[in-house]
């Protein structure tokens, strides 16, 4: 890793001005990530009076589990669900957006605020608009006779919760694709237009290929969006119901440890969590070294 | 633009005032919902336009909140949520700042292994290790308090980053001119490095003091105490406490309380927010 060509010398100041950063890290992150790992092992009788080493038994269990095996599906089909929603519909949004000239700042700031609502509020907002007695889509719905309840379907609650997760994330793809949009080169579009290619082979032949590297980019935030920080709308709308059909693995770690106070299994899971945030960080890096070929 | 299609930009803005209408309704039914009389929640649907009741109803959301079902009023919760932001967002700056100039301008045993240890931060955040952070919290007597709230929060790996970055672009020459004058790396960080680096680090500023007013889960665990309920979760605590229907328009008045202060600082700074979140996820 480099430094500057020239550095200044001191014994203790840079240690000094590392000192704050590195104490709460290790206090508050890296410590309880070991912890974590620590008791991933263990088992707690119901009382937490003795606690007995079992290996990979939590594990084991865990992978035995239908209920978390559920979750896992949950948890893909949510994530699969919010990226392709929300990046769909801001690519679209920011391809509009990129041909117009005038509007182009009022309709950007329009579509940029909602990343400032937090999670959870943007789970309440539509379960009022979806509560099934007062809310207006279930009453639209309604007329179309289709009968929304996502206190009863486990369908329906996904649908909302999905909604709900990519109307946030909307604005954050919006952002990045636009920066994208507005670095393709212009002439590469009007050399091919004169070609005579129309719009929609413009955008799919050219402007597509060279977003790759922004949509592979947001593909994984996204990914890491709807896993981890969704908890939020879970928490204060559906709470993971109905039987189980919202259960994301975020929130069933929560639950099991807190509520469930099952501290074995809930450590393991964090454990599988941990190794999943890894992975995807991992995966982000590697092809930020790698963007640069376009 | 290449070619000139009046029906093309009309179909373009047409998608985009749909588009635009979808990201504005659950707000727009937000600002219409709450200045209804409770009355009105109770049957039917939702309304469309908004009703009479507004100053009744904020007055009521902002001094007593929902004292019943155990929420504080609107504006202690306010100012909770202040608090800890900006606990947090300066917190995060401090330190980052501080140790990206010492992996930057200095060379030092065991540096790349501290690098580490805070490039680690990125890959834990406190959704997957719930039950642990909140032992070592406890342990250290932090429940209900604004330090347990904003400290464990404040060590961030993506802000060193992007300060690190920045002083990685700071010419040489610049540095070099300061020692040869005499200046020492405090000074040279005072009144060189810092007010170089003011853009960028509005542009964080910006960024973290979102993230910091809208932490959810840290909040929820660690307070019990009604006097430190930051807004965002006494919401899900109004929504959920009671055991009857929650209190609708209560409930949006609030809402529309608790997203305002972010959503205006984003609007007044639209710029800036772009430039730290394309910056930082770089």
């Amino acid at each position: 890793m480099q430094t500057k060509r020239t550095t200044f010398s001191g014994y203790w100041l840079p240690y000094a001005l590392l000192a704050p950063q590195v104490i709460i890290t290790l206090i508050f992150f890296i410590w309880p990530a070991g912890q974590a790992l620590y008791q991933s092992v263990l088992r707690q009788d119901i009382f937490g009076l003795r606690v007995t080493f079992v290996g990979l038994d939590n594990f084991r269990r865990l992978m035995e589990d239908p209920l978390y095996l559920n979750s896992m599906q949950m948890t893909l089909v949510f994530a699969v669900g919010t990226t392709v929603l929300s990046m769909a519909l801001a690519l679209l949004f920011a391809v509009m957006v990129n041909n117009m000239i005038r509007s182009r700042d009022s309709y950007s700031t329009l579509l940029v605020w909602p990343y400032a609502v937090a999670p959870a509020i943007a789970g309440v907002l539509w379960w009022f608009i979806f509560n099934p007695s007062i809310g207006i889509l279930p009453y639209m719905l309604d007329m179309v006779g289709y009968d929304w309840n996502h206190r009863r379907s486990g369908t329906d609650a996904m649908i909302l919760v999905i909604i709900a997760a990519a109307w946030k994330q909307i604005s954050y793809n919006f952002i990045f694709f636009l920066a994208g949009l507005q670095s393709v080169p212009q002439s590469l579009i009007e050399a091919a237009a004169i070609d005579g290619a129309s719009r929609a082979k413009r955008f799919w032949t050219i402007v597509f290929p060279l977003l790759s590297p922004i949509t592979f980019f947001l593909l994984v935030v996204n990914i890491v969006y709807a896993m981890f920080d969704t908890f939020g709308i879970i928490h204060a709308t559906t709470e993971g119901g109905p039987a189980q059909a919202t259960n994301i693995l975020v929130y069933k770690v929560y639950r099991d440890g807190f509520v469930g106070l099952n501290l074995g299994s809930s450590a393991a899971q964090s454990v599988i969590l941990m190794t999943i945030v890894i992975a995807l960080t991992v995966i982000q890096f590697r092809y930020i070294e790698r963007r640069v070929n376009y | 633009m290449v070619e000139n299609r009046p029906l093309g930009n009309l179909l373009s803005h047409v998608v985009l005032i749909f588009g635009v209408a979808l990201v504005v309704f659950p707000i727009y039914v937000a600002i219409i919902a709450s200045p209804h009389p409770p009355g009105t929640f109770l049957r039917g649907v939702m309304p469309l336009l908004p009703g009479p009741n507004a100053l009744e109803n904020y007055r009521t959301a902002w001094t007593e909140g929902r004292s019943r079902a155990g929420t504080p009023p609107i504006s202690l919760m306010l100012t909770n949520s202040l608090i800890m932001a900006l606990a947090i967002t300066i917190g995060k700056l401090a330190i980052s700042i501080i140790s990206a100039f010492a992996i930057v301008y200095f060379r030092f045993p065991f540096r790349i292994f501290f690098f580490w240890i805070i490039f680690l931060t990125l890959m834990l955040p406190v959704e997957v290790r719930i039950v642990p952070t909140f032992q070592v919290v406890a342990d250290l007597g932090m429940l209900n308090s604004y330090a347990g709230l904003s400290i464990p929060l404040i060590a961030s790996a993506t802000a060193t980053f992007l300060v690190r970055q920045f002083f990685m672009t700071v010419p040489e020459e610049l540095m070099e001119a300061a020692r040869v004058d005499g200046a020492g790396p405090m000074k040279f960080f005072r009144d060189i490095l810092l007010p170089l680096s003011i853009t960028n680090i509005a542009a964080l500023f910006v960024i973290m003091f979102i993230y910091g007013w809208n932490q959810y889960l840290w909040p929820l665990l660690i307070t019990t105490d009604p006097e430190y309920y930051t807004i965002v979760m006494g919401i899900q605590r109004m929504v959920t406490g009671g055991d009857s229907e929650p209190l609708w328009h209560l409930v949006m008045a609030t809402v529309v309380m608790a997203a305002l202060p972010p959503v205006l600082v984003i609007l007044f700074m639209q710029r800036l927010f772009v430039k730290g979140l394309t910056e930082t996820e770089k």
